[in-house]
């Protein structure tokens, strides 16, 4: 409504400048509630963000809203010891190997979806649903028994396979729904000018469809890095995810809450910046290309 | 749009199927295995009653009672986060600068790692040390988390409202973004009052959105399992020990395989069901809007 107002000053009316008037305070009052919102979200973090800066002496003996002695002694640690920054290095290894291994499966069954009818396509799609929607409580054993009868056990390439339970016909059911928005003459014309399927495919197909590509990376990327149940049940030493490795803050003096606030902080980091990236594409890609 | 007939098309499929019964079947079959047999030191040994542990499992309080409370949890997470997420999309910036800002600081819950996502409430609501819990008490207000039933309910549910209200608000966001300025322009020649634009403009546009965030929500609520489990630990007692707390106890802490598994499956079920009912929904709405 106001961009109305804005585009056509000339022919604001003077019913439509009543309405803007009136509309006013509306502005206002959302401002105040987006505020609230992200004072909401923000605070926690801010906490976590306050505790990683200062010594267990502080945290524990005073209260305070912010640092008195500030300390970089909590991200120096985990940048020094092997042990705690080699659990970013294994995250990061299979949530990239399950991002890449997911959109490999997926571009062409997401194809096949939107293109193509055949037998017991639509049951098939039900069942790729059914497989997000499968507790990892329940897979954790039996995971842990079939990857280590195989020899992954305690590898990336098996978080980034157990992942894939999820992940794939989430990044199926996005891609299908960018698919679905490119005509299909565009198929049809390409294959008449000659080119064969692989060839229309990587060439014209995936750069018409490259935000969607991007979104389905991003929800991958995302529900991989964010998992822990899986990858901790997977993995002992070799590939131990950041998240598991935090646990080892409470030791036996108690909680080393500075250490344990600065991994969280870390842990944050490598999300923000994936969303920075994306920030354009966030509200259409949220609704997996539905809208 | 028409689709072809191709049964080639099983073919694009067939890198998802095979990858998908790798990490979906085989453990899935694996657990329906260990649900009709008996073990004893690492041996297995078929059960007479091939129904033995459905029956037990059926007849057990303490699964009826994580039921229960999954239910609860899941229905009041549900009241809370869709409309609260819609209102939250309404007042959002339409676009520029805010509008950006807002989208990155509203997403960045929804990718700290979900133990994070723990640790950050477990030491936020802390009566010693977490802004949260320290201005309760000096508030007056008794409140500790780890004793009191009702306050670690709403710890952990205020938690979920704090993680995932944005998911909800984004992909309202992105139906909100789709309906024409035409839309309300209309309206406004029709004098529609703010609720008749809301209730024929804006929730119809939603309702595709709306239902994948319903979905996605309820089964990702219903496999909770990370985040109250590293603040409360499913405590006190039992109070917030959901069904992938309690499988998780069952199946990795006792090793109860045989009754862990009949649980799985009969788990497994109740989500399949409550989705599939949400999934037929879900199509026909696309189905109509096709037309």
């Amino acid at each position: 409504m106001s961009e109305t107002t804005v585009q056509a000053p000339a022919a604001l009316s003077q019913g439509e400048a009543s309405v803007a008037r009136r509309r006013a305070p509306r502005v206002n009052r959302s401002a105040i509630v987006m505020g609230l919102y992200l004072l909401f979200l923000m605070l926690p973090i801010y906490w976590l963000l306050n505790m990683s800066l200062k010594t267990n002496t502080e945290i524990v003996s005073s209260f305070s809203l912010w640092p008195q002695n500030l300390t970089f002694q909590n991200y120096v640690k985990i940048f020094t010891d092997e042990s705690w920054y080699i659990g970013y290095i294994n995250s990061l290894i299979y949530v990239v190997m399950n991002t890449a291994i997911s959109l490999a499966v997926a571009l062409p069954a997401a194809y096949a979806f939107s293109r193509y009818s055949f037998m017991g396509d639509k049951h098939l799609f039900f069942w790729l649903l059914t497989n997000r929607m499968a507790p990892p409580a329940v897979f954790a054993l039996p995971f842990f028994q079939l990857y280590s009868s195989v020899g992954l056990f305690d590898t990336h390439i098996a978080v980034a396979l157990a992942h894939c339970l999820f992940n794939v016909p989430l990044a199926v059911w996005i891609l299908e729904g960018f698919m679905r928005g490119v005509p299909k003459e565009i198929d049809e014309t390409a294959y008449l000018d000659g080119y064969s399927f692989g060839k229309f495919f990587v060439k014209i197909f995936m750069p018409l469809i490259s935000s969607g590509i991007g979104v389905a990376a991003f929800f991958c990327f995302m529900f991989s890095w964010v998992e822990l149940l899986l990858s901790r049940t997977l993995t002992t030493v070799d590939a131990k995810p950041i998240a598991a490795i935090m646990t080892r803050t409470q030791g036996a003096a108690g909680i080393d809450w500075g250490v344990l606030a600065a991994a969280g902080v870390l842990t944050i980091v490598p999300g923000a910046l994936v969303i920075y990236f994306v920030r354009n594409y966030i509200a259409k890609g949220f609704a997996l290309g539905r809208v | 749009m028409n689709k072809t007939v191709n049964q080639k098309a099983w073919f694009l499929v067939l890198p998802v199927l095979v990858l998908v019964a790798f990490s979906a079947v085989i453990p899935l079959m694996t657990v329906v295995n260990y649900s009709v047999q008996d073990t004893f030191g690492g041996q297995f040994f078929p059960l007479d009653d091939k129904l033995l542990w459905f029956r037990e499992m059926l007849q057990d309080d303490r699964m009826w009672g994580a039921l229960w409370r999954q239910l609860t949890f899941s229905g009041i997470i549900l009241a809370i986060e869709i409309p609260l997420g819609i209102y939250i999309a309404l007042n959002m910036p339409k676009s520029g600068f805010w509008a950006s800002f807002c989208l990155v600081v509203m997403s960045l819950p929804l990718l700290i790692p979900w133990n994070v996502v723990g640790t950050i409430w477990q030491i936020f609501g802390r009566v010693d040390i977490g802004l949260l819990g320290y201005t309760l008490n000096k508030l007056g207000i008794d409140y500790n988390y780890t004793q009191d039933v009702f306050a670690a309910w709403v710890t952990v549910i205020v938690m979920d409202v704090w993680h995932w209200t944005s998911l909800v608000a984004l992909l309202a966001y992105a139906g909100l973004q789709s309906i024409p300025n035409a839309y309300y322009q209309a309206a406004k020649i029709d004098q529609a009052s703010r609720w008749a634009v809301f209730r024929y403009i804006e929730l119809p546009k939603m309702a595709g959105v709306l239902m994948i965030a319903i979905l996605l929500r309820f089964m990702d609520s219903f496999m909770i399992y990370t985040e109250p489990f590293v603040v409360t630990g499913g405590g006190p007692g039992s109070a917030t020990t959901f069904l992938s707390i309690d499988l998780v106890k069952m199946a990795l802490g006792q090793f109860d395989l045989g009754p862990a598994a009949a649980f799985s499956i009969m788990y497994f079920l109740v989500i399949l069901l409550i989705s599939w009912v949400f999934y037929t929904v879900m199509t026909n709405l696309d189905k109509r809007d096709g037309v």
